[in-house]
């Protein structure tokens, strides 16, 4: 179950609006314990994903640069925090996760993917990898 | 003598919760693969199957990622510290490459695919894509009805389907997927339980509520592909424009009398619908197959070409009939091609986009999209007469004016007012001369669209006194005479 504020949300939003037409992403900071996570702070990173092609491109693909992710996780460790997920869009695409998602997800924390249909974001679902790495689980999320 | 692992949050619950870990010193592939063995969880996410460490698995050694040292036979030395860094990667499912790792196949859909398992050119791969595959099909009738069992059948995982009209019995000529037994249903239901029934494993959305500007942005972004089906064309319109707006691919199919059309409008690939026909045609012009009739067996062919459009696309195999336009005669037996381009002028897919946003479709085809308003061209208003007026008038010996039938001889065959005259309306220019200036003309057809539109050409040519009776021979034979036959 993944624990977030109105306004946490309203951000996320805002960053993967603003990324459209292409995929946006973020890190999402908190508390994580077992299968419960709270969402405290985020670190809205840049898509550095850098293939363009005909087939793919920062409008299907995202990446997060590992200087990213330890940047955000030194950032956490000052306020006590952790990295508990990760969020990226779907332009114009349902916020269900994809081979490639599946292919270079993490297990435990949470893949929070939001939809976002012309320009306005749309359905958010959050998901977790399954341990075995075979497919995601739908978690649910509570808006605090 | 030891180093430090730190661990990132996604791998801590295989090292029981623990933050970091100790290691003795060596080189990070040494250490890593001690990592692994100690704890075994951590193999699959750190390694692939050939055990190359997985490529958003980053080692840093202090704060240099030791990809730009020595990779993984980077020394570590006492006291160091190792951080397992995951950089993150993902998206959104590009249609032709669709991952099939998302999803497996139990033993009993490779026994139930085994006809497409067999063949390289589906193989596990495409049975997986099309089990990751959604495809949205607007309207269930003669062209949604094939479409949708042969897409139950093929294994599509996720098949959406709008559609707000009932089963009726005049439907069943060629709507083979309703039947009896859902006669006054909608035909959502009748439809989701026939898929069901060919095929339990899939999963299917119901949306019974007409397509219109406010939801079909968000209903379409849902599916990889769009299969329109639809009998108007506001409605094709919309679905186009959605389409392109959401550079969806739209398979589209069509169909009257004895000839079919079938193509796939994908705007970054090729043509959209408005390239091939940048206007609607005037109200009445194109009569719908209430109107103009259809053989029965002529949507099943150009319903399966769509299904098999869909199904391609989303195993990415084979030929679409992208910028192709296939026409189907079924009295000759022909199949022709017309090669459509993209045109780089075109409001909503060219170089120049001035739509960006859903219209109102109506107006811009001038009619209603429950069908074709009987006063045609706005401008000419058209009396109307209801059919117990007639009938009183009839009665009263119909002095004073003319009751013209203009429909086709072969349906007045089927059933005729007999104080009627048969003028077929594509022939009345050539039978003005027959008809009296003085009189009053009372019109009627079937359903009291074309004697609307024959009522206004014979304002236009100068008749003061024209009505239109409402309703035609069908509501003659509701209101007035039981016993008629309809067709």
């Amino acid at each position: 179950m993944l624990t977030i504020s109105t306004e946490l949300l309203t951000r996320i939003y805002a960053h993967l609006e603003a990324g459209y037409p292409n995929e946006a992403c973020g890190i999402l900071l908190g508390e994580i314990d077992a299968q419960d996570k709270t969402v405290k702070d985020l670190a809205l990173v840049a898509n550095v994903w850098e293939t363009e092609s005909a087939r793919e491109g920062q409008r299907n693909r995202y990446l997060i640069s590992p200087e990213d992710v330890a940047r955000a996780d030194r950032q956490a460790g000052k306020q006590g925090l952790d990295i508990i997920g990760f969020f990226h869009s779907h332009p114009d695409c349902p916020s269900r996760p994809s081979g490639t998602d599946r292919e270079y997800a993490w297990p435990f924390v949470a893949f929070v993917i939001v939809s976002v249909v012309m320009g306005k974001a749309a359905t958010t679902n959050s998901w977790v990898l399954r341990d075995d790495r075979s497919q995601f689980d739908e978690e649910p999320i509570v808006i605090r | 003598m030891s180093i430090t692992i730190r661990i990132p949050t996604p791998l801590r619950p295989y090292v029981g919760g623990s933050k970091q870990v100790n290691a003795e010193p060596g080189t990070v592939e040494g250490i890593l693969a001690g990592l692994a063995t100690q704890y075994p969880d951590l193999q699959r996410h750190l390694f692939t199957e050939q055990g190359k460490l997985r490529s958003f698995v980053n080692v840093y050694l202090g704060d240099e990622d030791v990809r730009y040292m020595q990779g993984t036979a980077t020394p570590v030395p006492d006291g160091a510290t190792l951080s397992i860094v995951p950089s993150v990667a993902g998206g959104a499912p590009a249609l032709q490459t669709v991952k099939t790792g998302a999803v497996t196949l139990s033993n009993a859909e490779i026994r139930r695919y085994s006809r497409h398992l067999i063949m390289p050119e589906v193989g596990m791969g495409g049975q997986k894509r099309l089990k990751n595959g959604s495809v949205l099909l607007v309207g269930a009738g003669g062209l949604g009805s094939p479409a949708a069992m042969y897409l139950a059948a093929a294994g599509v995982g996720r098949i959406g389907i709008m559609d707000f009209d009932i089963v009726d019995e005049s439907n069943l000529q060629r709507q083979i997927i309703h039947g009896m037994s859902t006669l006054g249903k909608p035909k959502l239901e009748s439809a989701k339980a026939r898929m069901l029934d060919i095929n339990p494993g899939i999963q299917i959305d119901t949306y019974f509520e007409p397509l219109t500007s406010e939801n079909a942005l968000r209903i379409f972004a849902e599916y990889d592909v769009v299969a329109d089906g639809t009998d108007n064309f506001p409605t094709r319109y919309l679905v186009n424009d959605a389409c392109v707006l959401l550079n969806k691919p739209n398979v589209y199919g069509s169909i009257f009398r004895f000839e079919g059309q079938a193509s796939v409008f994908w705007a970054e690939h090729g043509p959209c619908y408005r390239c091939l026909y940048p206007e609607p045609p005037p109200p009445g012009l194109v009569p719908s197959c209430a109107e103009g009739g259809v053989l029965g067996v002529l949507p099943g062919i150009i319903g399966v070409i769509q299904a098999t459009e869909v199904i391609k696309l989303l195993i990415g195999e084979g030929e679409p009939l992208i910028g192709r336009l296939l026409l189907y005669d079924a009295l000759d037996m022909k199949f022709r091609e017309l090669k459509l381009r993209k045109d780089p002028t075109c409001p909503i897919c060219g170089e120049h986009r001035t739509i960006d946003h859903l219209i109102d479709y109506e107006a811009f085809c001038g009619s209603t999209i429950q069908g074709v308003s009987a006063t045609g061209t706005p401008g000419v208003a058209i009396e109307e007469i209801s059919v117990t007026e007639l009938d009183k008038r009839l009665k009263a010996g119909l002095n004073g004016a003319t009751l013209i039938d203009v429909r086709e001889p072969h349906e007045w065959e089927i059933v005729h007012l007999d104080a009627a005259k048969l003028i077929p309306r594509l022939q009345l220019p050539n039978h003005l001369n027959e008809l009296s200036q003085t009189d009053e003309l009372l019109v009627m057809c079937r359903s009291g669209v074309r004697s609307g539109q024959a009522a206004q050409f014979l304002k236009q040519m100068g008749f003061k006194k024209v009505k239109n009776v409402r309703g035609g021979i069908l509501a003659w034979a509701r209101d007035v005479d039981p016993s008629a036959p309809t067709y």
